[in-house]
């Protein structure tokens, strides 16, 4: 009983071209985003406008491996907000760890 | 099957309450999650604890033309990695943890490649990919020695520092990188490229052993006997989280 169900839920494909098909699709999205952080690490100046573009496309490019490659999009809905939620507190160690960090090199 | 069906009939299921999953995944598969999560954590701590350092030290300011290395400021990462094996003397910026990234993006597809062969019982698909994903850990774990040796041997000038020895200041040139100085920055900047890329490197080599074991299993036909390859479906949410992480490495460290 306990392994029958690996069969059970989305995975009732016949020859899985459409999985496949969906796969390589992701791949050319994720080189196409590296591609073009590649040109914008020597075409844009430094400043807060880069960093923030690189942070925008490093998120879409882990979005498509966590939901695609991962299958994440896929599951149930619990699921998804188990792993989804928990990842909160890593933005608030950001934020307050940058500050600290701020606060640091302003006495140092 | 008579008795279960009264059984189920007198008390309605619930979702929370057993005999059902919630989640509708094995317990291997959950538990392979929630420990993800737990590595995202640590990993995190590492990245963050980073930036704290990072936003701590006084940022180069001046023209990236001008970039000389100093232990007095943050350096610019694309100067520190700008070496390609075989092309000595060249300065190619990024491209060589570029073609790291695209080698382990590479691998990440064919490892879910054999995931979807697997769903098929195609055990000769699994066996090919599981191959070639084999092949792409083992490339970026070469790559990533080749770039650890050069970050330690340093570049042919080096970098002169001033340092404060008994009571003098003395000058010294000083060559590549170790946990206690630095010629491409402060020292915490190189203790961290050891820390993070290692730290990383340390999950790429067990990725690979994992996905040997499991090319093994299928060549063996372990999994055909099973009747299911799910195996392969667990190690392959390990090997794409390795590939999750050097996302955020390649931005965090050598991007931005």
């Amino acid at each position: 009983m306990a392994d029958t169900h690996v069969h059970d839920h989305g995975h009732e494909h016949g020859d899985g071209s459409e999985q496949r098909k969906a796969i390589w699709k992701t791949f050319f999205i994720l080189s196409a985003i590296t591609a073009v952080e590649f040109l914008i690490a020597f075409t844009l100046g430094a400043g807060l406008l880069k960093v923030a573009i690189f942070i925008g496309l490093t998120i879409v490019k882990a979005f498509y491996i966590v939901a695609e490659f991962m299958h994440l999009k896929h599951e149930t809905k619990s699921l998804i907000w188990s792993i989804l939620v928990p990842c909160i507190f890593v933005c608030w160690l950001l934020v307050a760890l940058i500050l600290e960090g701020g606060s640091i090199f302003d006495v140092r | 099957m008579a008795s279960t069906a009264t059984t189920t009939s007198t008390v309605k299921p619930r979702l929370w309450m057993g005999g059902i999953e919630p989640m509708k995944a094995s317990y291997g598969k959950l538990m392979m999650w929630f420990f993800l999560i737990s590595d995202t954590f640590t990993f995190s701590a590492l990245l963050v604890s980073y930036g704290m350092v990072r936003f701590s030290y006084p940022a180069y300011e001046g023209a990236v033309e001008d970039f000389t290395f100093s232990n007095l400021y943050w350096p610019i990462p694309e100067k520190v990695y700008e070496a390609v094996p075989f092309l000595h003397g060249v300065e190619l910026p990024l491209v060589f943890v570029g073609i790291m990234t695209f080698i382990l993006i590479f691998s990440s597809v064919t490892m879910v490649l054999a995931v979807e062969a697997g769903h098929r019982m195609d055990r000769a698909a699994v066996e090919k990919y599981m191959l070639w994903t084999l092949l792409g850990g083992v490339t970026f774990l070469g790559c990533q020695a080749w770039e650890w040796a050069h970050f330690i041997h340093g570049t042919e000038s080096g970098t002169v520092i001033r340092e404060l020895v008994n009571g003098s200041w003395v000058e010294r040139t000083i060559y590549g990188a170790n946990l206690v100085e630095n010629q491409y920055g402060p020292p915490a900047f190189a203790d961290f490229f050891f820390f993070i890329t290692g730290f990383h490197g340390t999950h790429v080599f067990s990725g690979v052993v994992l996905n040997f074991l499991i090319f093994y299993r299928t060549a063996t036909g372990m999994y055909e006997r099973r009747g299911h390859y799910e195996m392969v479906e667990k190690v392959g949410l390990y090997w794409h989280f390795v590939d999750l992480v050097w996302v955020f490495v390649f931005t965090f460290f050598y991007l931005v």
